[in-house]
Protein backbone atom coordinates (compact mmCIF):
# COMPACT_ATOMS: atom_id res chain seq x y z
CA UNK A 1 0.00 0.00 0.00
CA UNK A 2 2.91 2.31 0.77
CA UNK A 3 4.22 2.20 -2.77
CA UNK A 4 0.76 2.74 -4.18
CA UNK A 5 0.22 5.87 -2.06
CA UNK A 6 3.61 7.28 -3.02
CA UNK A 7 3.04 6.48 -6.67
CA UNK A 8 -0.35 8.16 -6.77
CA UNK A 9 0.86 11.18 -4.83
CA UNK A 10 3.99 11.77 -6.86
CA UNK A 11 2.09 11.33 -10.10
CA UNK A 12 -0.36 14.07 -9.27
CA UNK A 13 1.73 16.37 -7.05
CA UNK A 14 5.25 15.87 -8.27
CA UNK A 15 6.48 19.38 -7.54
CA UNK A 16 4.83 19.85 -4.15
CA UNK A 17 6.43 16.90 -2.35
CA UNK A 18 9.51 18.14 -0.52
CA UNK A 19 10.66 15.00 1.26
CA UNK A 20 9.67 11.42 1.92
CA UNK A 21 10.83 9.61 5.04
CA UNK A 22 10.68 5.87 5.32
CA UNK A 23 11.73 3.14 7.66
CA UNK A 24 14.83 2.25 5.65
CA UNK A 25 16.28 5.73 6.10
CA UNK A 26 15.00 6.57 9.55
CA UNK A 27 15.09 3.75 12.12
CA UNK A 28 12.91 5.76 14.49
CA UNK A 29 9.92 5.00 12.30
CA UNK A 30 7.95 1.78 12.13
CA UNK A 31 8.17 -0.39 9.03
CA UNK A 32 4.77 0.65 7.75
CA UNK A 33 5.19 4.36 8.47
CA UNK A 34 5.35 6.89 5.69
CA UNK A 35 6.10 10.54 6.35
CA UNK A 36 5.59 12.93 3.45
CA UNK A 37 6.57 16.59 3.72
CA UNK A 38 4.61 18.79 1.37
CA UNK A 39 4.52 22.45 0.39
CA UNK A 40 2.21 24.59 2.46
CA UNK A 41 0.60 26.16 -0.59
CA UNK A 42 -0.52 22.78 -1.94
CA UNK A 43 -1.65 21.30 1.35
CA UNK A 44 -5.37 21.71 0.77
CA UNK A 45 -5.40 20.20 -2.70
CA UNK A 46 -3.30 17.25 -1.51
CA UNK A 47 -5.57 16.66 1.48
CA UNK A 48 -8.66 16.86 -0.69
CA UNK A 49 -7.17 14.38 -3.10
CA UNK A 50 -6.16 11.93 -0.34
CA UNK A 51 -9.55 12.14 1.32
CA UNK A 52 -11.70 11.81 -1.77
CA UNK A 53 -9.68 9.46 -3.98
CA UNK A 54 -11.73 6.32 -4.50
CA UNK A 55 -8.81 3.98 -3.98
CA UNK A 56 -6.88 5.69 -1.17
CA UNK A 57 -9.77 7.07 0.89
CA UNK A 58 -7.84 8.68 3.75
CA UNK A 59 -11.13 9.56 5.39
CA UNK A 60 -10.05 9.80 9.01
CA UNK A 61 -7.88 12.47 10.65
CA UNK A 62 -6.50 10.75 13.72
CA UNK A 63 -4.31 13.51 15.07
CA UNK A 64 -2.90 16.88 14.24
CA UNK A 65 -0.02 18.42 16.13
CA UNK A 66 2.41 21.27 16.02
CA UNK A 67 6.15 20.88 16.57
CA UNK A 68 8.66 23.57 17.47
CA UNK A 69 12.00 22.54 15.98
CA UNK A 70 13.65 25.79 17.14
CA UNK A 71 15.51 26.28 13.87
CA UNK A 72 16.28 29.66 12.26
CA UNK A 73 14.29 28.68 9.18
CA UNK A 74 11.06 26.73 9.01
CA UNK A 75 10.87 26.68 12.76
CA UNK A 76 7.47 25.05 13.16
CA UNK A 77 5.92 21.96 11.68
CA UNK A 78 2.37 20.73 11.54
CA UNK A 79 1.91 16.98 11.35
CA UNK A 80 -1.32 15.46 10.07
CA UNK A 81 -1.84 11.86 11.10
CA UNK A 82 -4.37 10.56 8.59
CA UNK A 83 -5.69 7.05 8.30
CA UNK A 84 -7.43 5.06 5.61
CA UNK A 85 -9.97 2.74 7.17
CA UNK A 86 -10.49 0.90 3.92
CA UNK A 87 -6.81 0.11 3.36
CA UNK A 88 -5.72 -0.02 7.01
CA UNK A 89 -2.93 2.41 6.22
CA UNK A 90 -1.61 5.43 8.07
CA UNK A 91 0.10 8.42 6.51
CA UNK A 92 1.86 11.34 8.18
CA UNK A 93 1.68 14.56 6.23
CA UNK A 94 4.07 17.30 7.31
CA UNK A 95 4.01 21.00 6.58
CA UNK A 96 6.82 23.36 7.49
CA UNK A 97 5.89 26.78 8.84
CA UNK A 98 8.27 29.70 9.11
CA UNK A 99 8.42 31.87 12.21
CA UNK A 100 7.63 35.01 10.22
CA UNK A 101 4.62 33.53 8.47
CA UNK A 102 2.60 31.52 10.96
CA UNK A 103 -0.37 31.03 8.67
CA UNK A 104 -1.44 27.51 7.76
CA UNK A 105 -4.55 26.70 5.71
CA UNK A 106 -7.19 24.90 7.75
CA UNK A 107 -8.33 21.36 6.96
CA UNK A 108 -11.61 21.62 8.88
CA UNK A 109 -13.47 21.61 5.55
CA UNK A 110 -11.99 18.21 4.72
CA UNK A 111 -11.90 16.52 8.13
CA UNK A 112 -14.18 18.18 10.74
CA UNK A 113 -12.11 16.46 13.45
CA UNK A 114 -9.44 19.08 12.81
CA UNK A 115 -11.49 21.77 14.53
CA UNK A 116 -10.35 21.23 18.14
CA UNK A 117 -6.94 19.86 17.11
CA UNK A 118 -6.15 23.04 15.23
CA UNK A 119 -7.34 25.06 18.18
CA UNK A 120 -4.89 23.14 20.33
CA UNK A 121 -2.01 23.81 17.94
CA UNK A 122 -2.98 27.48 17.91
CA UNK A 123 -3.13 27.56 21.71
CA UNK A 124 0.24 25.92 22.22
CA UNK A 125 2.32 27.32 19.33
CA UNK A 126 0.43 30.33 18.00
CA UNK A 127 0.00 28.82 14.54
CA UNK A 128 -2.82 30.65 12.77
CA UNK A 129 -5.08 28.31 10.86
CA UNK A 130 -6.59 30.43 8.12
CA UNK A 131 -10.28 29.82 7.48
CA UNK A 132 -10.85 28.03 10.78
CA UNK A 133 -14.47 28.61 11.88
CA UNK A 134 -13.68 29.23 15.55
CA UNK A 135 -10.00 29.81 16.24
CA UNK A 136 -9.85 30.36 20.01
CA UNK A 137 -7.65 29.00 22.76
CA UNK A 138 -8.77 25.57 23.92
CA UNK A 139 -6.73 24.85 27.09
CA UNK A 140 -5.32 28.11 28.39
CA UNK A 141 -7.53 31.00 29.54
CA UNK A 142 -8.66 33.42 26.85
CA UNK A 143 -6.67 36.31 28.28
CA UNK A 144 -3.35 34.41 28.32
CA UNK A 145 -0.80 36.13 26.10
CA UNK A 146 1.85 33.47 25.52
CA UNK A 147 2.18 30.19 23.65
CA UNK A 148 3.42 27.70 26.23
CA UNK A 149 4.86 24.91 24.07
CA UNK A 150 7.23 27.22 22.24
CA UNK A 151 10.80 26.46 23.21
CA UNK A 152 11.52 29.89 24.68
CA UNK A 153 8.62 29.65 27.14
CA UNK A 154 9.89 28.81 30.64
CA UNK A 155 8.57 25.62 32.24
CA UNK A 156 7.21 27.42 35.29
CA UNK A 157 5.48 30.02 33.18
CA UNK A 158 5.74 33.78 33.31
CA UNK A 159 4.96 35.19 36.76
CA UNK A 160 1.75 37.15 36.84
CA UNK A 161 0.58 35.99 33.41
CA UNK A 162 -2.13 33.78 34.92
CA UNK A 163 -4.01 35.68 37.64
CA UNK A 164 -5.13 33.86 40.79
CA UNK A 165 -8.18 34.84 42.85
CA UNK A 166 -7.39 37.01 45.87
CA UNK A 167 -6.99 35.20 49.16
CA UNK B 1 -38.16 9.34 75.29
CA UNK B 2 -34.64 8.41 76.34
CA UNK B 3 -34.75 10.65 79.37
CA UNK B 4 -37.64 8.88 81.11
CA UNK B 5 -35.50 7.48 83.87
CA UNK B 6 -33.66 10.74 84.44
CA UNK B 7 -35.17 12.70 87.30
CA UNK B 8 -33.35 15.94 86.63
CA UNK B 9 -33.07 16.08 82.85
CA UNK B 10 -30.45 18.72 82.17
CA UNK B 11 -26.75 19.06 81.68
CA UNK B 12 -24.62 22.12 82.12
CA UNK B 13 -22.10 23.26 79.56
CA UNK B 14 -20.89 26.36 77.78
CA UNK B 15 -22.86 27.37 74.73
CA UNK B 16 -19.69 27.48 72.61
CA UNK B 17 -18.89 23.91 73.46
CA UNK B 18 -22.39 22.77 72.62
CA UNK B 19 -22.25 24.54 69.27
CA UNK B 20 -18.78 23.18 68.52
CA UNK B 21 -19.89 19.69 69.51
CA UNK B 22 -22.73 19.95 67.01
CA UNK B 23 -20.47 21.39 64.30
CA UNK B 24 -17.73 18.84 64.58
CA UNK B 25 -20.08 15.89 64.52
CA UNK B 26 -21.90 17.04 61.41
CA UNK B 27 -19.15 18.29 59.11
CA UNK B 28 -20.78 18.05 55.75
CA UNK B 29 -18.13 17.87 53.04
CA UNK B 30 -18.20 19.61 49.71
CA UNK B 31 -16.55 17.09 47.36
CA UNK B 32 -14.25 19.24 45.22
CA UNK B 33 -13.10 16.15 43.33
CA UNK B 34 -10.92 17.47 40.53
CA UNK B 35 -8.87 14.42 39.63
CA UNK B 36 -7.73 11.00 40.80
CA UNK B 37 -7.74 11.78 44.58
CA UNK B 38 -11.52 11.91 44.20
CA UNK B 39 -11.52 8.13 43.80
CA UNK B 40 -9.95 7.76 47.24
CA UNK B 41 -12.39 10.34 48.54
CA UNK B 42 -15.25 8.14 47.33
CA UNK B 43 -13.69 5.21 49.12
CA UNK B 44 -13.45 7.35 52.25
CA UNK B 45 -17.19 7.94 52.00
CA UNK B 46 -18.04 4.35 51.13
CA UNK B 47 -18.91 1.45 53.45
CA UNK B 48 -15.39 0.12 53.94
CA UNK B 49 -13.93 3.23 55.58
CA UNK B 50 -17.34 4.65 56.39
CA UNK B 51 -17.05 8.32 57.19
CA UNK B 52 -20.59 8.28 58.57
CA UNK B 53 -19.02 7.10 61.83
CA UNK B 54 -17.88 10.71 62.15
CA UNK B 55 -21.09 12.31 60.97
CA UNK B 56 -19.68 13.40 57.63
CA UNK B 57 -21.40 11.02 55.28
CA UNK B 58 -23.62 13.72 53.82
CA UNK B 59 -21.70 14.80 50.74
CA UNK B 60 -23.46 17.90 49.53
CA UNK B 61 -23.01 18.89 45.93
CA UNK B 62 -24.12 22.39 46.81
CA UNK B 63 -21.59 24.62 48.57
CA UNK B 64 -24.41 26.35 50.42
CA UNK B 65 -25.08 23.27 52.54
CA UNK B 66 -21.52 22.25 53.37
CA UNK B 67 -18.88 23.13 55.97
CA UNK B 68 -15.75 21.34 54.77
CA UNK B 69 -14.31 21.62 51.29
CA UNK B 70 -12.14 18.64 50.37
CA UNK B 71 -10.00 19.76 47.44
CA UNK B 72 -9.06 16.41 45.93
CA UNK B 73 -6.91 16.81 42.87
CA UNK B 74 -4.75 18.96 40.64
CA UNK B 75 -5.85 22.59 40.62
CA UNK B 76 -4.98 24.45 37.44
CA UNK B 77 -5.07 28.22 37.15
CA UNK B 78 -8.26 27.92 35.17
CA UNK B 79 -9.86 25.79 37.89
CA UNK B 80 -8.61 28.04 40.72
CA UNK B 81 -11.31 30.59 39.93
CA UNK B 82 -13.96 27.89 40.28
CA UNK B 83 -12.52 26.54 43.55
CA UNK B 84 -12.43 30.05 45.00
CA UNK B 85 -15.98 30.77 43.85
CA UNK B 86 -17.27 27.62 45.51
CA UNK B 87 -15.32 28.44 48.66
CA UNK B 88 -16.88 31.90 48.70
CA UNK B 89 -20.35 30.41 48.35
CA UNK B 90 -19.98 28.21 51.43
CA UNK B 91 -21.52 29.64 54.60
CA UNK B 92 -19.26 30.46 57.54
CA UNK B 93 -17.69 28.79 59.43
CA UNK B 94 -15.95 26.71 56.76
CA UNK B 95 -12.88 24.51 56.67
CA UNK B 96 -10.67 23.44 53.80
CA UNK B 97 -8.75 20.21 53.44
CA UNK B 98 -6.03 20.01 50.77
CA UNK B 99 -6.10 16.34 49.92
CA UNK B 100 -3.03 14.90 48.25
CA UNK B 101 0.24 16.23 46.90
CA UNK B 102 -1.23 18.24 44.00
CA UNK B 103 -3.65 20.29 46.08
CA UNK B 104 -1.06 20.81 48.82
CA UNK B 105 1.92 21.85 46.70
CA UNK B 106 1.34 21.23 43.01
CA UNK B 107 2.76 17.74 43.47
CA UNK B 108 4.54 16.29 40.50
CA UNK B 109 3.06 18.97 38.24
CA UNK B 110 5.81 21.53 38.61
CA UNK B 111 4.82 23.39 35.46
CA UNK B 112 3.08 26.50 34.17
CA UNK B 113 -0.63 25.57 34.26
CA UNK B 114 -0.81 24.10 37.78
CA UNK B 115 -1.19 26.20 40.93
CA UNK B 116 1.66 25.30 43.29
CA UNK B 117 -0.59 24.70 46.29
CA UNK B 118 -4.17 25.83 46.87
CA UNK B 119 -3.05 27.89 49.89
CA UNK B 120 -2.10 30.56 47.35
CA UNK B 121 -5.77 31.46 47.00
CA UNK B 122 -7.80 29.82 49.82
CA UNK B 123 -6.92 29.40 53.51
CA UNK B 124 -6.19 25.73 54.23
CA UNK B 125 -6.74 24.01 57.58
CA UNK B 126 -5.40 20.57 56.83
CA UNK B 127 -2.90 19.16 54.37
CA UNK B 128 -3.10 15.42 53.78
CA UNK B 129 0.05 13.97 52.22
CA UNK B 130 0.04 11.15 49.70
CA UNK B 131 -0.35 10.59 46.00
CA UNK B 132 -3.15 9.79 46.50
CA UNK B 133 -3.52 9.59 50.30
CA UNK B 134 -5.10 6.44 51.62
CA UNK B 135 -8.69 6.87 52.82
CA UNK B 136 -7.56 6.32 56.41
CA UNK B 137 -5.22 9.32 56.10
CA UNK B 138 -8.18 11.39 54.95
CA UNK B 139 -10.18 10.07 57.91
CA UNK B 140 -7.36 11.12 60.19
CA UNK B 141 -7.40 14.55 58.59
CA UNK B 142 -11.10 14.81 59.25
CA UNK B 143 -10.61 13.78 62.88
CA UNK B 144 -7.92 16.43 63.28
CA UNK B 145 -10.28 19.06 61.94
CA UNK B 146 -12.86 17.83 64.46
CA UNK B 147 -10.29 18.29 67.22
CA UNK B 148 -9.58 21.82 66.02
CA UNK B 149 -13.26 22.63 66.16
CA UNK B 150 -13.51 21.10 69.62
CA UNK B 151 -10.73 23.40 70.78
CA UNK B 152 -12.64 26.33 69.37
CA UNK B 153 -10.01 27.39 66.87
CA UNK B 154 -11.24 29.68 64.11
CA UNK B 155 -10.96 28.16 60.63
CA UNK B 156 -8.05 29.01 58.37
CA UNK B 157 -5.72 30.13 61.17
CA UNK B 158 -3.67 27.17 62.26
CA UNK B 159 -2.02 24.91 59.74
CA UNK B 160 -1.64 21.19 60.27
CA UNK B 161 -0.90 18.23 58.13
CA UNK B 162 -1.24 14.48 58.05
CA UNK B 163 1.96 12.73 57.06
CA UNK B 164 1.83 8.94 56.90
CA UNK B 165 -0.52 8.69 59.84
CA UNK B 166 1.24 11.28 62.02
CA UNK B 167 -0.45 14.58 62.58
CA UNK B 168 1.60 17.70 63.08
CA UNK B 169 0.26 21.06 64.08
CA UNK B 170 1.98 24.38 63.81
CA UNK B 171 0.92 27.91 64.33
CA UNK B 172 1.12 30.53 61.64
CA UNK B 173 1.18 31.02 57.92
CA UNK B 174 2.66 28.74 55.32
CA UNK B 175 5.83 30.80 55.20
CA UNK B 176 6.47 30.29 58.89
CA UNK B 177 5.59 26.67 58.33
CA UNK B 178 8.33 26.28 55.73
CA UNK B 179 10.94 27.97 57.87
CA UNK B 180 10.56 25.52 60.75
Amino acid sequence: MKDRVLEKLSKKFKTSILAVEEFAANPKLYATDLVVTVKKSDLISICEFLCSDAELRFDSLRDLMGIDQYLPEDRYEVVYNIYSLRNNFRLFLKVKVDEHDLKVPTVVGIWPAANWLEREAYDMYGLVFEGHPDLRRIYMPEEFEYFPLRKEFPLMGIPGSLPLPKK
Amino acid sequence: MGFQGVKEGFITSRLDEMVNWARRNSLWPMPMGISCCAIEMMSFAGPRFDVSRFGSEVFRFSPRQSDLMIVAGTVTYKMAKVVRKIYDQMPDPKWVMAMGACASSGGMYRSYPVVQGIDLFVPVDMYVAGCPPRPDAVLKGLMEIQKKIARGEPPGQKVSYIDEGVSVERQGSRKAFEEV
